[in-house]
């Protein structure tokens, strides 16, 4: 479960967080949607420690991120499985490396084993056969996918996606989507998706918070997202229903 | 802003960026006991500052040493006999000009780069990936790369040494006509262990943090492809000065 109380953040005396509050449950697939700049990113950075709250509270399985010692956060974000917005892949190594450097660090020094877990996570994201390529020889679809695998060969209990779809044309964006879905089912993980692509959030959300001026505006299903009749709302769902 | 608040504000922002620096070589130290686990990726660094380094030194080592001939010969010329050429030589190249030549061309080519593959990474997200796999940046990226710098450092110098004493000998026999037997007796006749030691202590010091500070500058770096340049850059000139501050510092401690 992961429990945000009256998180606070700004950046240059910019208040980007301005107090939020968020109860997610195991099993939960939640997406967190909002302008550009609305803090959506930084909410979730702040679930795996990558930002500090000025003040509030971030707790990961009761765990205060702020507050936990560094072996302790470490071994917590083992648990989190991370696809960043630009992938993020690691440019000087194979994707083969990249896909199981969280593991050989963890201590897995079995090369069959790793090799293993490498092929296997590639084919669940439909890219067997690359894996002595270099992150600069694929495309910004396969980038995202082998980060995706990479997130996954750590078997995650939380999967986070910064911004899944963007950058991507609609077809591979449709297939990240369905990827997301099928891995969802198969591992059963708790999802927090950061979008602003409303066909991604109608396929795999069951919950939608939308932030506004760092605050939750919104906190529903996406037919209640949908139905409001909020104009603010109205206005950012506008483009993706017409 | 009146000037009290201007230098006010120096002063602090001098004294955070200290502090972090001490936080980071601390906390970079403090993973050295993990190094025979890690001795991969600290062997790689070795390569990386030491060995990819080698010829850049030779040459720099090389023209040093022929135009140091050079200068003691101008300075010789009419007052002191050219057979303790070899001697004066050697002992500005052993204390001085070895290490801090080689230090400062190595935070040139590793200083730079290490703020650029560091500030390359941290803008396009590699560090905060490398945080949500679990693994530290500073026992993975810091540690080696300091380490190596400090142990390969005094490496390179012994190789500038050597090149930049053969260099010499080169301008000194071919153009100045001193016989082999009279430079190199010159040379020994004033060698001290200390002079050769002494600079190779201070180039320790040299390799550490000029590695140290690319980290640093890396780590910090933000603002895109713009902000890896001034990176590179700040790097440079952060080593290169700190280079010659320490010099300073480590000849009035050892000589």
């Amino acid at each position: 479960m992961i429990e945000i109380i009256n998180l606070k953040k700004s950046f240059d005396g910019n208040e980007v967080l301005r107090g939020i509050d968020i109860t997610i449950h195991d099993g939960e697939t939640v997406a967190i949607i909002g302008e550009s700049g609305c803090g959506k990113s930084v909410l979730l950075k702040h679930m795996i420690g990558l930002l500090h709250p000025d003040s509030g509270t971030v707790k990961v399985d009761g765990i205060d991120i702020a507050n936990a010692g560094e072996e302790l956060l470490y071994s917590l974000r083992r648990r989190i499985g991370f696809l960043f917005q630009s992938a993020a892949l690691f440019d000087s190594m194979t994707v083969y490396e990249n896909i199981v450097l969280g593991l050989w660090e963890a201590g897995e020094r079995d090369e069959v084993k790793l090799g293993q877990i490498a092929t296997e996570k590639l084919g669940l994201v439909g890219l067997r056969g690359i894996e002595n390529l270099k992150p600069s020889s694929l495309s910004g679809g396969m980038k995202k996918r082998v980060g995706l695998a990479r997130a996954l060969a750590m078997q995650p209990k939380y999967m986070f996606y910064d911004e899944p779809t963007t950058g991507l044309d609609p077809v591979t964006s449709d297939q990240i989507d369905y990827l997301i879905l099928s891995l969802t089912e198969s591992f059963s993980t708790t999802n927090l998706i950061v979008t602003h692509d409303l066909f991604t959030v109608k396929r795999i959300a069951k919950r939608v918070i939308y932030l506004y001026h760092g605050l939750i505006f919104f906190d529903g299903t996406p037919k209640e997202l949908e139905q409001s009749t909020d104009q603010r709302v109205i206005q950012f769902i506008e483009r993706f229903v017409k | 802003m009146n000037p009290v608040q201007y230098i006010g504000g120096k002063i602090v922002r001098f004294l955070t960026e200290f502090g972090e620096i001490s936080r980071l070589l601390e906390r970079t130290f403090s993973f050295v006991p993990r190094l025979k686990r890690d001795r991969s990726l600290l062997l790689k660094q070795m390569e990386h500052i030491g060995t990819n380094s080698l010829p850049l030194v030779i040459i720099i080592g090389f023209f040093t040493g022929m135009v140091s001939s050079w200068q003691a010969a101008e300075q010789f010329k009419g007052n002191i006999s050219f057979s303790l050429l070899g001697s004066a030589v050697s002992r500005a190249i052993f204390m001085e000009l070895g290490p801090v030549l080689t230090a400062i061309v190595i935070a040139g080519r590793v200083g730079a780069s290490i703020a650029a593959e560091l500030g390359t990474m941290r803008v396009t997200e590699q560090i905060d990936a490398l945080e949500s796999l679990g693994i530290s940046p500073i026992r993975y990226l810091s540690t080696p790369r300091v380490l190596a710098g400090t142990l390969m450092m005094p490496i390179l110098t012994i190789f500038a040494n050597i090149i930049a004493l053969f260099g010499a000998f080169i301008v000194a026999n071919y153009f100045l006509n001193i016989s082999d037997k009279i430079f190199f007796d010159s040379v020994k006749r004033y060698f001290h262990l200390k002079d050769i030691f002494g600079g190779l202590f201070k180039s320790i010091f040299f390799g550490g943090v000029t590695s140290l500070l690319g980290v640093h500058v890396g780590l910090r770096t933000t603002g895109g492809a713009e902000g890896v340049g001034k990176a590179c850059i700040r790097a440079f000139v952060l080593s290169a000065a700190m280079v010659l501050i320490l010099d300073y510092v480590l000849w009035t401690i050892i000589f």
